[in-house]
């Protein structure tokens, strides 16, 4: 056979041959069938405890409640108990470590979450107490009346 | 040599087609190995969705962003709820503005006022990946970046992800996105960081109505469990065949 004839060979050959050497070089040694199956657990191994190592922001009721036990307290026995901390007041992260003082969100538009009139049939959001918001002291913050940890005060 | 012209042709292309199989993909597992990988977990997560329930306050979207990083005012979102308005003309007013991030605090929809007397029914379903079965999103990436663990979570490699998007595209559910910032596709991570932890996901942990929880189905004592095997649940596009596991209560008929 003609060497022209089977060049052509020998380059795809070649090339497809540095792919596979590039792939040994470059693909870390995790890499593999890792669970069911190769369709859904082909990956790199390492990839799992990286999402484990990513960094909790809410820390939850409970840490809460080893310093601001007051708090706490009125909230647990108001209407609103069913609420997280960190809903209103964001994430603590590492708080007093990271943050200081978690900022205190009293703006109107956070309560008209739940409390704005919509006049849904049938939706849960009925069985809240709603305002409509044109209607009932407009512009001001609702905590300049209601407080939220215990709103029924 | 006397190689005839077809003999020739048939050795290159079964050459050839040999030296392209990767060597890894010569990794075949064996029926008991394959059953193995997924018999020693003991869990197997799942979402139990109660749109009775859900007011549509949006602390979910606000704590899945604020937990997993995901950039507070771009329109991307890992989880967003959905607002649907039946109204007395037939019509079917929807919307999700920022995912629900802020919740919905008028009726205001595309610029215009819906009037509450012309509402017959309304509700709210939260939304996000469904960890399916049989992931659409997985089968499809051509790197190997995305995989399920197997606690029947789906992860993205970000490290190994070259933001092709394809996943993205084939999401039925919407579900994934691409990161403005790492420059790769993201999405639910099932709150992989917090669940590994003995911790609620961020969207559970934050709804203050119990309408979003978590199942561990191969925990027969779970009662999220106990009621997705004996109540009736629906779950999204059921048509496709991924075998999503975010399951639904109260889901409507007209829920896309």
């Amino acid at each position: 056979m003609k060497w022209h004839v089977l060049h052509p060979l020998w380059v795809t050959i070649g090339v497809i041959g540095l792919i596979i050497l590039g792939g040994r070089l470059l693909v870390p040694d995790d890499f593999g069938v890792h669970g069911r199956n190769f369709t859904y657990g082909y990956h790199r191994l390492g990839s799992i405890q990286d999402w484990k190592d990513f960094p909790v922001k809410y820390q939850g009721r409970d840490s809460c409640v080893q310093c601001h036990e007051e708090n706490v307290r009125l909230n647990s026995a108001s209407v609103h108990s069913a609420i997280e901390c960190e809903n209103c007041h964001g994430p603590a992260v590492n708080h007093p470590g990271g943050v200081q003082s978690l900022t205190v969100d009293t703006s109107r538009e956070l309560c008209l979450r739940c409390h704005a009139q919509l006049g849904y049939p049938n939706s849960n959001r009925g069985s809240i107490p709603a305002i409509e918001d044109r209607r009932h002291r407009r512009r001001r913050d609702c905590s300049t009346c209601h407080d939220p940890h215990s709103p029924k005060e | 040599m006397t190689c005839s012209r077809r003999d020739f042709l048939k050795d290159a292309v079964s050459t050839t087609a040999a030296s392209i199989l990767p060597l890894s993909a010569f990794v075949l597992l064996s029926t008991e190995e394959a059953k193995a990988a997924v018999a020693n977990s003991d869990a197997r997560y799942a979402f139990l969705i109660d749109t009775n329930r859900c007011v549509g306050c949006g602390m979910c979207v606000k704590a899945c962003k604020n937990e997993n990083e995901v950039p507070y005012d771009a329109p991307v979102t890992r989880m967003w709820v959905e607002r649907y308005i039946f109204t007395k003309d037939g019509e079917i007013h929807i919307d999700s503005p920022m995912g629900g991030r802020d919740g919905f605090t008028d009726n205001e929809m595309y610029g215009e006022e819906i009037d509450p007397d012309d509402i017959v029914k309304a509700f709210f379903v939260p939304k996000g990946c469904n960890h399916c079965d049989n992931p659409p999103c997985v089968q499809v990436c051509p790197v190997g970046a995305t995989y399920q663990t197997k606690e029947g979570v789906v992860l993205v490699d970000r490290e190994w992800c070259m933001g092709c998007a394809y996943c993205i595209m084939a999401c039925p559910f919407g579900a994934r996105y691409f990161h403005p910032v790492e420059k790769v596709a993201d999405k639910c991570t099932f709150c992989y960081h917090r669940i590994s932890k003995g911790l609620q996901p961020a969207c559970v942990q934050s709804c203050a109505f119990g309408a979003r929880r978590i199942a561990n189905l191969k925990d027969p004592d779970d009662p999220a469990t106990i009621i997705i095997t004996t109540e009736r649940v629906a779950v999204l596009k059921d048509l496709y065949g991924t075998k999503p596991h975010a399951f639904y209560l109260g889901l409507d008929h007209d829920v896309r």
